[in-house]
């Protein structure tokens, strides 16, 4: 490794955020410009890195202290594959989300406010990146806030469009700061007992802690306050209001990561830090993650059955997506976990390509997304609405998309721990998934319009990332090595913890 | 058992203050009063990680100079900064949530000329149906 390499752990959280800054500062016309460089630049710091680590082996694990100070008394940023693995996730997302952003905000947000915009925008990219990258218990909660903030903010620019963008905001605030002050009080009971705060430290600490109850209760608090960040079942309720009356731009970056982060936290909480002490994560993984994703499976689904308006669709479908990639998790063997870190990188794909299309086809009409306003649509903008359909193809989990991928190692590792009943729960669950797909199906292409059947224009800045997208649900559906190779190691460096 | 209570007293005050705190935020429905009640359910947060750093007759983290006043630093018995510390930040933190909520709740006011939150509901209400009727 190159001098300069030894820094990019920290290089690539500290892009978004001076970014941010300066944005702020600039001339709002250059808002959008300097997020695409600062989300570019963290992209292109992120694949350095994750090269490198596809190199290496299973136990390298990359440290950074900042500050030079090193740990336990420093904050530490660690790399190993889960991380890199899920920063590649974020920050391509966050890049192709970013270069579609300008055209998706349309006429939400006003032109002298897109300065602060994307300040805003680049510290929710920063703060989930640092969320990701630290090893750090309590910096963790720091970054938690950072991002939170900032996309509650973003989420309330959805109030030119339609005031009810207020109150989501309000209740994701209230909510959010509520699981993160639950995480800290976790943190609290288990710095009292092991008296660090770095997450190996701690680790290696707990299993000597003479009474373990506060440890359990500080466990407890830790894995409740992150499941409300992550939004899985029953505390996603902030998620659907605030990804639906948010601004397209705005959904398409949320939807595409900024649960995913919190996930990572979720499994790096059970597996890292409590790894020591594996038998009560391992009942918790087992007894409360498995039920609540698959409630959240059932439930997102159905919702998303019933519901008439297609961005508030794909907000319920989030919900259960993640219950998919929390059933990984929850299966607890080396396949499952490696199944739910392969679903977090091609949910992330998937919703992201999604809400970008819908974006785009909405633009045609006013930023509408009722089912009734996009009738008719995907016959006048070829190019998006086919980008759109193979996204969706690839959340159903058809064949030869990174969906199938997804769905074929979840299942395997399900029924290879012999639960046979869930298997059957998550083929039904995707077999109900194509009746909402399939509703939008027929009303972008199958639905009669008034008017004429003129072609709309199109966005290059959205059919673009879009198509990348789609290309990458492809290129990933057959050739999954990156992805999968990644997770399989990402899943045996977290059990090299608890074993 | 009253030895119990009188030497944990603090933690007794945290965790009714953080129950207080909770309820109102899930009770009340007037939003104002929902930050109070988070700032206060953050605030209990504040005081364990505070009660978690000071030791039985420990004095304030400042290295003296030794053997002024006969014994060195070393015998010297001092609290634990370091919880101090975590709590400056989250005091930073729980102030830019508390003014990010009450500027929300500034804007809710004005586009919805209410800050309790039957009211809201009801306008909510109205807005869903007259969406679905258009």
């Amino acid at each position: 490794m190159i001098e300069w390499m030894l820094h990019l752990p920290g290089i690539i959280v500290v892009i978004p955020l001076v970014m941010a800054i300066i944005v702020a500062l600039l001339p709002s016309r250059l808002g959008w410009l300097g997020a695409v460089i600062g989300s570019g630049l963290s992209f292109w710091a992120a694949i350095i890195l994750a090269l490198h680590m596809l190199e290496a082996n299973a136990m390298t694990r990359i440290s950074y202290f900042l500050g030079g100070w090193p740990p336990p008394w420093g904050i530490e940023f660690a790399v190993d594959h889960a991380t890199a693995l899920v920063i590649l996730t974020i920050t391509a997302l966050g890049f192709l989300s970013t270069m579609s952003g300008n055209a998706l905000i349309f006429k939400d947000i006003h032109d002298d406010d897109k300065g602060r915009f994307f300040a805003a925008w680049l510290l929710t990219l920063g703060g989930l990146l640092g969320l990701v990258m630290t090893a750090d218990a309590f910096n963790l909660f720091v970054f938690f806030e950072i991002s939170s903030l900032a996309s509650v903010t973003l989420v309330a620019m959805g109030s030119g469009r339609d005031k009810r963008a207020l109150v989501a905001a309000f209740n994701y605030l209230v909510i959010g700061a509520i699981g993160a002050t639950f995480y800290v009080i976790g943190v609290g009971f288990c710095y009292a007992m092991t008296g660090t705060l770095n997450m190996v430290d701690m680790a290696s600490r707990l299993p000597d802690v003479a009474n373990p109850i506060p440890v359990y209760i500080g466990l407890a608090f830790m894995v409740s306050g992150v499941m409300v960040k992550a939004a899985i079942f029953p505390v996603h309720i902030w998620l659907p209001p605030s990804y639906g009356f948010a601004p397209m731009a705005v959904t398409s970056l949320l939807a595409a990561i900024a649960t995913k982060a919190s996930l990572y936290v979720l499994i790096r909480i059970l597996m890292t830090i409590f790894g020591g002490i594996a038998d009560i994560p391992l009942l918790i993984m087992q007894w409360v993650l498995m039920p609540l994703a698959l409630m959240a499976i059932l439930l997102g689904t159905i919702l998303a059955i019933y519901e008439k308006d297609a961005k508030f669709m794909l907000a319920h479908s989030s919900v259960a997506q993640i219950g998919y990639i929390v059933l990984g998790f929850g299966v607890a063997t080396l396949a499952g976990v490696q199944s739910g870190f392969i679903h977090i990188a091609n949910h992330a794909m998937i919703k992201g390509g999604m809400f970008i299309g819908l974006g785009g086809l909405a633009m045609a009409v006013a930023g509408k997304t009722d089912f009734s306003n996009l009738a008719g649509l995907g016959r006048r903008m070829p190019l998006t609405s086919s980008g759109f359909l193979i996204c969706g193809l690839s959340l159903i989990g058809v064949p030869l998309t990174a969906g199938f991928i997804s769905k074929f190692y979840l299942v395997s590792a399900i029924i290879s721990a012999g639960y046979w009943q869930i298997a059957a729960i998550v083929l039904l669950s995707s077999a109900l998934s194509v009746i909402y797909l399939w509703r939008l199906v027929e009303t972008l292409w199958f639905s009669p319009v008034t008017d004429v059947e003129t072609r709309l224009p199109e966005q290059p800045m959205i059919y673009i990332p879009l198509w990348l997208l789609a290309g990458a649900n492809i290129w990933l559906g057959i050739d999954a090595g990156l992805i999968t190779g990644l997770a399989k190691m990402a899943s045996i460096t977290l059990f090299g913890g608890i074993s | 058992m009253t030895d119990f209570l009188l030497s944990h007293w603090n933690y007794f005050i945290v965790v009714l203050l953080m129950m207080i705190g909770l309820f109102i935020v899930i009770s009340s429905m007037n939003l104002v009063k929902k930050l109070i009640g988070l700032s206060l359910f953050q605030t209990s947060v504040f005081l364990f990680y505070i009660s978690l750093g000071k030791i039985n007759d420990g004095t304030a983290p400042i290295i003296m100079k030794s053997g002024h006043d006969g014994h060195s630093s070393h015998d010297i018995l001092y609290s634990n900064p370091l919880p101090h510390v975590l709590i400056l930040t989250a005091i930073v933190v729980g102030v830019a949530t508390t003014a990010l909520g009450l500027a929300l709740v500034l804007r809710i006011k004005a586009s919805f000329n209410s800050i309790e939150e039957d009211d809201i509901l009801q306008a909510k209400r109205e807005l869903r149906k007259r969406s679905k009727s258009s």
